[in-house]
């Protein structure tokens, strides 16, 4: 940049002493992304609000745990699985269909929030480009969501085992059945698999859609979102017949072949022999899905740059 | 080097002509007031200068195309909307902390010295603050920026006289070098008349009237005319005249100070005046010539 500087010499002289430090673009996103969770709280508050209370109903609930165990004891294997891992497996569905929720309501108010409180012309005041802003509001429900679900259903789980064993153990009972009918570390690994593979890869043009319209709507963006796509399902129906759209949609929403095998399997013990990464990372669904989330993004990207306060 | 550069700048919402084929060139280091009524283009046109909306024509602001590189621009640039775009749940350190991370020429500890000397609390939320409270956060966030353009729309709106003051005067004592630019529009003409180094005119889109406040100390002057000597300063040729409780009010543009003292008070006339007078007169021809 060439500065006349012949004619201030001393301020040219000032600005180049304190040059001013390059920003990555990971910085920037990194703060983007922390701006985020400033402003959207639910994300973290929402699952924590579920788990406290989950875990109030299970505390409630161990009073019939020793009872219950002595049962079980009688029971078959199958129906000692019933009994003992159930619970951890329904924290586990609860916390994730909470983070589905949020992560649908947040990503409708992601691109719109900012146009209708007109902040759209401050975060433009500042040197931080369309993509980046994007990516960091993707960011939250494509990784930060999974992972922070992750986190708490783990934290849960873990405060149910040992509010288990202390009732058990203040009983006079044997924790030995709790222990050789749960696996919470497997259980673990099936739940962050599934997270990252479903919440985070398949549901990926789920909410490049949501972000999309937010980003487009001027007002309603969530009966945008969803009108569209049950017109075309009718539309379809009515002309050919067929319903190929909304069966494309089901399957998405379902989790395709291995989202609906593990929940069949209620991540059960087993349910790790049924993981299957390398099918499901070559399975043609996956990256049709995340190419047409792409596009959405990109979309979203261009559409921000036209986009001032509504 | 100029700030900004536009030649033949045009943009069209649809059926309307919101900038009309400007020129302008702002020199670095002048503080430019972009005056006009509601309508006019100010707006439109100081959104093509930030890269808020594609236009036709040439634009450059500071060397580059804003509609293209908005990102790198803003490297460069600071603006201040209007009073009401700090989002609401943002906190007062969350704002600095941000802005410190995302903007390499944000100094963190001159913006802390601003806020120092009001009374705006760190963990507060915007939502908390006062309307003049915003508008002092959001300038200490701007002062502390080491911009070389610095974009103000009516950041005044709303804000009640002292707060006015305050920012103006802060404004130009602790932000403004010669090696800094500032375009600012407002209604509150009168108040930053002695601000600015420049004034431009903006109506229907184009630029009317482009002049130097030192050029428009000399060449307009403002006569309260003693009734009896009326006739003879008519003859003059006025551009402007109104009446303000009973006495006429004349404006020229180039006259004799000597000759026109002799007929009454003379004083160099208010933007606002000079105005009505520039532009009033353009629409009374353009009508004269419409009918």
């Amino acid at each position: 940049m060439t500065t006349p500087s012949n004619a201030i010499p001393e301020s040219s002289l000032a600005s180049q002493v304190l040059a001013p430090g390059t920003i990555s673009a990971g910085q920037r996103l990194y703060w983007s992304m922390r701006r985020e969770l400033w402003e959207s709280r639910s994300i973290y508050i929402a699952p924590l609000a579920v788990a406290a209370l989950f875990l109030f109903g299970f505390l409630i609930s161990t009073i019939h745990l020793p009872e219950g165990m002595r049962t079980a004891l009688a029971l078959s294997p199958a129906q000692q699985y019933e009994i003992i891992e159930q619970p951890y497996d329904f924290a586990a569905l609860l916390l994730m269909a909470t983070t589905l929720v949020v992560a649908i309501f947040y990503c409708l108010d992601a691109l719109h929030g900012e146009r209708r409180d007109r902040s759209i012309l401050f975060w433009k005041s500042l040197p931080v480009s369309d993509l980046i802003t994007v990516l960091s509001k993707a960011s939250i429900p494509l990784v930060v969501l999974p992972l922070a679900t992750f986190a708490i259903t783990m934290v849960t789980q873990w405060i149910m085992l040992i509010l288990s064993i202390v009732v058990l153990v203040g009983n006079g009972q044997s924790v030995a059945p709790l222990w050789s009918h749960l696996s919470l570390f497997k259980m673990a690994v099936g739940l962050l698999y599934h997270l990252l593979a479903i919440h985070g890869l398949w549901y990926a043009p789920i909410y490049g859609w949501l972000l999309l319209v937010s980003g487009w709507a001027r007002r309603a963006a969530f009966l945008w979102a969803a009108l569209p796509l049950l017109a075309i399902g009718f539309v379809e129906r009515i002309a050919f017949n067929t319903s190929h759209f909304a069966d494309m949609l089901k399957n998405r929403i379902d989790g395709g072949s291995e989202g609906a095998a593990i929940v069949a399997s209620n991540m059960s013990m087993d349910s790790l022999a049924q993981l299957d990464p390398i099918h499901f990372l070559i399975s043609p669904g996956l990256w049709i899905g995340l190419a047409v989330a792409a596009a959405f993004l990109a979309a979203a990207v261009r559409l921000r740059r036209y986009q001032g306060p509504i | 080097m100029a700030s900004i550069e536009a030649r033949g700048l045009r943009k069209t919402y649809r059926t309307t002509v919101a900038l009309d084929g400007i020129n302008l060139r702002v020199e670095e280091g002048r503080i430019v007031g972009l005056i006009g009524p509601n309508g006019a283009g100010k707006t439109t046109a100081l959104n093509a200068i930030l890269g808020l909306t594609p236009y036709q024509g040439e634009l450059r602001v500071l060397g580059r195309n804003p509609w293209t590189e908005r990102d790198q621009l803003m490297n460069d640039v600071c603006f201040i909307a209007d009073v009401a775009v700090l989002p609401r749940w943002l906190r007062v350190s969350q704002a600095l902390d941000y802005v410190a991370g995302v903007h390499p020429r944000f100094d963190r500890a001159k913006a802390e010295g601003f806020l120092a000397k009001t009374s705006i609390q760190r963990a507060s939320k915007v939502r908390e603050l006062s309307k003049g409270m915003v508008a002092q956060l959001h300038l200490a966030l701007v002062m502390a920026i080491d911009a070389r353009l610095l974009v103000l729309d009516e950041p005044t709106l709303g804000l009640d006289i002292l707060y006015r003051k305050q920012f103006y005067d802060s404004l130009l004592n602790d932000y403004f070098d010669r090696s800094r630019t500032i375009v600012v529009t407002t209604h509150q003409v009168e108040e930053i008349q002695n601000v600015l180094t420049d004034v431009m005119f903006i109506n229907r889109g184009r630029i009317v009237f482009n002049c130097s406040m030192e050029e428009l100390e000399s060449r307009y002057q403002e006569l309260t005319v003693r009734p009896e000597n009326l006739a003879t300063a008519r003859v003059l040729k006025p551009m402007y005249e109104r009446e303000v409780l009973g006495r006429s009010i004349l404006l020229f543009d180039g006259a004799d100070r000597q000759h026109l003292v002799e007929l009454g008070e003379v004083r160099t006339p208010g933007i606002a005046d000079l105005f009505v007078a520039i532009v009033g007169n353009q629409a009374g021809q353009a009508q004269g010539a419409a009918s």
